[in-house]
């Protein structure tokens, strides 16, 4: 749809110089009165900022001068924490962090500390995390949709998304007992292989997820609010999202084809028939746009994961690192020993550092861990990429107008328990 | 019925016009609670899915939601609470009219939750206080129904000529805190496997 | 080898660790980013770590990458913890430093020269406990509960710190005086040293 059709769509009836009736466009040039800016406090409790961010904006009557966030409201010290837990024991902190996508946090930070402690893992628990990735990178963009409809006006979409929010849920639930912190990986394995009937739910979501997709399709892209709202609003240069470190549907919406799954490949992805979407323009539309194709993408993906999935086990044969069964630990003494050492102890990774990046539903989610040989790290980094793609939205909202920032600070899909950690 | 309180009325038919007039108000009041989610962390999550189609908290007379604190009946605090947010929290209680109640959601506004360190709030309570306690992590939207059931319960149970029954706003003392040193440090100590982990290696 | 590295080492990922001394960072960093057959025209993460080993020296860590060679580097800086902790700021260089080094100066006190406004980021303005991600900070903090929960609710959550709303709000007047005398002198991105507890 061309900009002018958007113009005309937005409209009013009216008349003309002459008395005819016609159809008066509602954006019109407002004439220069100059004036007072104003320092304007958005946050930290407004429901359109996602969570607990505070922007002082400068406006000049509607229009954003200087937009200036601030953020750690919500700053829960996990790095800290994590130098005072075994490797295993951080798993649950994961799920915390960006939980709209709990799943992809634990497999981020397992693969961390599988790296630093240079183990391969079995291929059913290579292509079980998978599914664990996508399937958080649906809900995520769900929460997105929903969240961002309801920003610029529309309802319905939020409720059709959670709708299929609860389906994933309860397939997470099936797996692993919780609906939302799953601590589902272990180093070196997963917490628990799939439950019967699981593969063939996944599989009855994969049929008929794309048939909400399509209906938010249709609400959503043609729609000329939507589009009015979205299109050349808070648009980013390749080179800009570059300078800014922007990763994710962020950087993909720019223009630069960068994605972790196709170019560091982890857990296999190589192998899975999948396309990148790449926008265009870099503004909030070509965001959405980017966002929607790839849940159709992740649900592809899904699909040929399920199809492969191989039998075996899902644990690696290492009882330095998994623990052994309860009916083994209570019946044979070294099993008994493995197990309480693990427990009193925990795993003990070499002295060294591993940084590893997966492609999250925000973008580059990075885990870097540096140990010094004890069970504990001594830092645990998480490179936050909402954090950072945040820190590009004074450069965006510039110029725009206040209710635009609302439109831009939604695109950048936020959620603040990452920003702030 | 023995009253309780400053009101001693020997007259029956007070007694039960006083009955009355509670039990209308009381009733009208838990049936059209307006919430106001100060949602910060994973536990809002799983308050926008009690909102959504499947649990649907408008069933239970919360079909508004007030993002404004004026206009808002009870605060349900979802999510952790960093020191940071704590005088955001309390401005938010200082905002809102009386009536007010307030519904702490989840292990860590109710206790610090798994965040035994230098910058979480060990439990709302210092600040604000609270009447629903609903534990988990996240709690379920099952949970945040009950809590919810739980609250009209005790509103029912509240009176308005009754002085020990009667809500009366809790202002911060001239220090600024909500109870005593001695008692925020006594709630805030570690307790179950946080008393471990002070040991970094 | 890198012109002006101290030395080479390859992490337990198989990724380069290059060190460089503190004073020919910017040089260096110029050196990736321009060069021809480097083009590291992106930077993932601006972190530090600090031992538990007393002796070994505070690393500040830049992780860098090349998305036309789809390439990683990783470069690192020593800092002796007895001395200044300061770095020159990459900002001019990668926008995205610009938060990434103010949670470095937050959490672990590192002063970044050149940064464009170096404040706390993520712990707020008046904080007077110290730097939480470094080792000799205890993991419940300084300051005792009630303390904390005191400062807490002392503290006014529409205040201005940053220079820009000083400047629009015109709210240097409300600014701690301790402060507002650190910025008359022209001290910003330095936080007295923490009360010993």
């Amino acid at each position: 749809m061309s900009k002018r059709t958007v113009e005309m769509a937005l409209a009013t009836p009216g008349v003309d110089a002459e008395g005819r009736p016609t159809r008066v466009p509602l954006a019109t040039q407002e004439p220069d009165l100059g004036g007072e800016h104003l320092l304007v406090n958005i946050g930290p409790q407004h429901p359109a900022t996602h969570g607990v961010l505070r922007l002082v904006v400068e406006l000049d009557g509607e229009t954003v001068v200087r937009c200036i966030p601030h953020v750690g409201y919500l700053h829960s010290g996990f790095e800290k924490l994590g130098e005072y837990r075994h490797y295993n024991q951080i798993i649950p902190l994961t799920d915390r962090t960006d939980y709209l996508s709990p799943m992809a946090n634990n497999v981020g930070f397992a693969l961390a500390a599988e790296k630093l402690m240079g183990i391969d893992i079995t291929p059913r628990c290579t292509v079980l995390r998978v599914i664990a990735c996508e399937m958080s990178r649906i809900i995520s963009h769900m929460v997105w949709l929903g969240t961002t409809s309801i920003d610029l006006g529309a309802f319905t979409p939020f409720l059709w998304a959670f709708q299929e929010r609860e389906r994933i849920y309860d397939l997470q639930e099936m797996w692993t007992g919780a609906r939302l912190t799953t601590s589902v990986t272990r180093v070196g394995g997963l917490m628990a292989d799939i439950p019967d009937r699981f593969v063939e739910k996944l599989r009855e979501f994969t049929q008929t997820f794309p048939k909400t997709l399509g209906e938010i399709d249709r609400v959503l892209t043609r729609n000329a609010v939507w589009v009015g709202r979205t299109q050349n609003v808070g648009a980013l240069t390749a080179a800009e999202a570059t300078n800014y470190s922007l990763s994710g549907p962020m950087l993909r919406a720019s223009g630069v084809g960068y994605d972790v799954r196709k170019d560091k490949p982890y857990l296999g992805y190589e192998t899975y028939d999948f396309d990148v979407p790449v926008g265009e323009h870099g503004d909030v539309y070509d965001r959405y746009l980017v966002r929607l194709e790839e849940c159709y993408q992740s649900n592809r993906i899904l699909q040929q994961a399920v199809d492969r999935l191989p039998d075996g086990p899902i644990n690696v044969d290492d009882p330095r690192v998994i623990l052994p069964s309860k009916t083994r630990a209570m019946s044979d003494m070294e099993a008994m020993i493995f197990h309480f050492k693990q427990v009193m102890e925990g795993v003990k990774a070499p002295v060294g550092e591993a940084y590893i990046g997966i492609e999250n539903p925000k973008g580059e989610l990075g885990n870097y861990l540096v140990s010094d040989g004890t069970a504990k790290p001594v830092r645990w980094r998480i490179r936050p990429p909402s954090f950072i793609n945040l820190s590009a939205l004074p450069k965006m909202a510039e110029g725009h107008l206040l209710s635009d920032l609302i439109a831009i600070n939604a695109s950048v899909d936020i959620v603040m328990g990452e920003v702030d950690r | 019925m023995k009253r309780v309180g400053e009101v001693h009325s020997s007259n029956y038919l007070l007694a039960k016009f006083h009955d009355l007039v509670d039990w209308a108000v009381n009733s009208s009041r838990a049936n059209s609670l307006w919430p106001m989610p100060f949602g910060t962390a994973c536990c809002a999550i799983e308050f926008m899915a009690t909102a959504a189609s499947r649990f649907d908290f408008a069933r239970f007379g919360m079909e508004r939601q007030a993002f404004s604190p004026r206009q808002a009946d009870v605060l349900i605090c979802a999510g952790r609470l960093p020191f940071k947010l704590a005088p955001v929290i309390r401005r938010i209680y200082d905002q809102m009219p009386q009536p007010k109640w307030v519904i702490s959601m989840g292990a860590c506004a109710s206790t610090g939750g798994i965040f035994d360190n230098y910058s979480m709030v060990q439990g709302i309570d210092t600040i604000v206080p609270v009447d629903v306690y609903v534990p988990g992590c996240p709690p379920r939207p099952e949970g945040l129904l009950y809590g919810i059931l739980l609250l009209h319960k005790k509103i029912k149970g509240e009176s308005l000529f009754d002085a020990v029954r009667r809500r009366d706003e809790q202002p911060l003392d001239e220090k600024g805190l909500r109870l005593s040193p001695e008692t925020i440090d006594e709630i805030s100590e570690p307790f179950g496997n946080s008393v471990h982990q002070f040991r970094s290696s | 080898m890198i012109p002006g590295a101290l030395r080479e080492a390859v992490a337990r990922d198989g990724e380069t660790i290059v060190y460089v001394p503190r004073e020919r960072l910017l040089d260096v960093m110029t050196w990736l980013k321009e060069t021809p057959g480097q083009e590291f025209d992106y930077l993932v993460d601006v972190t530090a770590v600090e031992y538990r080993d007393r002796e070994r020296p505070l690393e500040v860590v830049y992780f860098l990458r090349s998305l036309k060679r789809r390439a990683d580097i990783r470069v690192k800086l020593e800092l002796d913890p007895s001395e200044e902790l300061w770095v020159d700021s990459v900002w001019e260089l990668w926008h995205g430093a610009d938060w990434l080094e103010r949670e470095v100066f937050d959490m672990f006190g590192v002063t970044f020269r050149g940064h464009p406004d170096l404040r706390r980021i993520l712990m707020w303005e008046t904080y007077a406990e110290g730097y939480p991600l470094r080792k000799s900070f205890p993991l419940r903090g300084r300051f005792s509960r009630a303390e904390q929960v005191r400062q807490a609710l002392n503290a006014n959550p529409e205040a201005h710190y940053s220079l820009e709303e000083l400047s629009i709000a015109d709210a240097a007047g409300d600014l701690p005086d301790e402060m507002r005398d650190r910025l008359r002198r022209g001290e910003r991105g330095v936080i007295p040293e923490p009360p010993s507890p």
